[in-house]
């Protein structure tokens, strides 16, 4: 019983980090597109 | 081992890099490739940034596109050795989180590319999607033998979204970029089509060599093949690139055609003998590559 478990966790842990990393990029990616489109209006 | 996952199947969240797998990341190469040269080749120049985010739009775009087909042909790719292993058949995550996955990346996709370029081209984007998800996968691939016909243009229209975003229009050059790919992708799919047939016919999908025969299937190929090289040397004498593309061009649509008439010329039946299928097949991608590269050189050493 504790195997299965052992494996969920550890497929929830990775696909946390995964999404947290993308999340991470996805607000770096906002700032710098918003810092393009500022500057490119001006 | 195997049989403990497998039994385990339904408690077990999927791994990330199934979800990467949803997308076809392999198929992507070409669409983020030819969606590039589309920017490229636009008059107008992107800031960096937003020619990153355009490029990567275009590229999720194509993933939950691939995602959503999967969700939809769960069952078609179960049937064939090539697919059998993917996510869904295999058993290594459930269809709803295939579909919640693809309908999110795609409003994800479209809104990133309204924000950052402009609405056109996200509108642009979405159609290509519900294309590739609608037509192609729901209503044609599985009624029609001219399915790869209408799949191409769902591959098509990366170079018109890029120059879409750059511009924030569509003229004759990305249209004909399209048409390109368009009369492409039936040479390119249906070589390949002949020396895999056996997988379209277990899962009774209609490809043309299925349906119709090796010899037809090579007849359609040579046809395909002219109409494609005018489209790929059209930009030339139109004035829209210059002699750079065009010899690059004609040389390269010259080597195709005379592939293709070998594959005409070709009578085997036995994929073991099919070497010309195969090597217009290897050709076909490397034309591509090469074309797209070509326009993106002439536009930025002489244009």
């Amino acid at each position: 019983m504790s195997k299965p478990d052992d494996e969920v966790r550890r497929r929830q842990r990775s696909r946390a980090l995964v999404m947290a990393l993308a999340l991470a990029a996805f607000v770096l990616l906002l700032y710098f597109i918003t810092i393009a489109r500022i500057s490119g209006q001006s | 081992m195997n049989s403990v996952t497998a039994t385990a199947d339904i408690a077990v969240p999927a791994d990330w890099r199934d979800f990467v797998a949803l997308t076809k990341p392999r198929v992507m190469t070409l669409v983020v490739f030819t969606g590039l040269a589309g920017m490229l080749a636009a008059p107008v120049q992107l800031h960096p940034v937003l020619a990153f985010t355009a490029i990567l739009c275009i590229a999720l775009g194509a993933g939950a596109a691939a995602a959503l087909n999967m969700w939809y042909e769960a069952d078609l790719d179960a049937l064939m050795k090539r697919t059998r292993n993917r996510p869904l058949p295999a058993g290594r995550m459930d269809r709803q989180t295939a579909l919640h996955f693809g309908v999110g990346l795609s409003f994800f996709s479209v809104l990133l590319m309204g924000v950052a370029t402009n609405w056109f081209a996200a509108g642009v984007l979405a159609v290509s999607i519900l294309f590739y998800v609608l037509v192609y996968t729901v209503w044609l691939k599985r009624r029609t033998p001219q399915n790869i016909v209408i799949g191409g243009a769902a591959g098509a229209f990366p170079p018109v979204i890029g120059w879409a975003a750059a511009t924030g229009d569509v003229t004759l050059l990305p249209l004909l970029l399209f048409t390109l790919i368009f009369l492409w992708t039936p040479p390119h799919f249906w070589a390949l089509s002949l020396f895999v047939r056996s997988d379209y016919a277990a899962a009774g999908v209609p490809m043309l060599p299925v349906v119709s025969g090796p010899t037809v299937t090579r007849q359609q190929i040579a046809l395909y093949t002219l109409p494609m090289a005018a489209a790929a040397l059209a930009p030339w004498p139109l004035g829209l690139a210059g002699p750079l593309y065009g010899i690059a061009a004609a040389v390269l649509s010259a080597v195709f055609v005379l592939l293709s008439l070998q594959v005409l010329a070709n009578r085997a039946t036995d994929p073991a003998e099919m070497k010309p299928e195969k090597r217009l097949f290897a050709f076909s991608i490397l034309y591509l590559f090469a074309v797209f590269g070509a326009l993106v050189f002439d536009h930025w050493l002489i244009g």
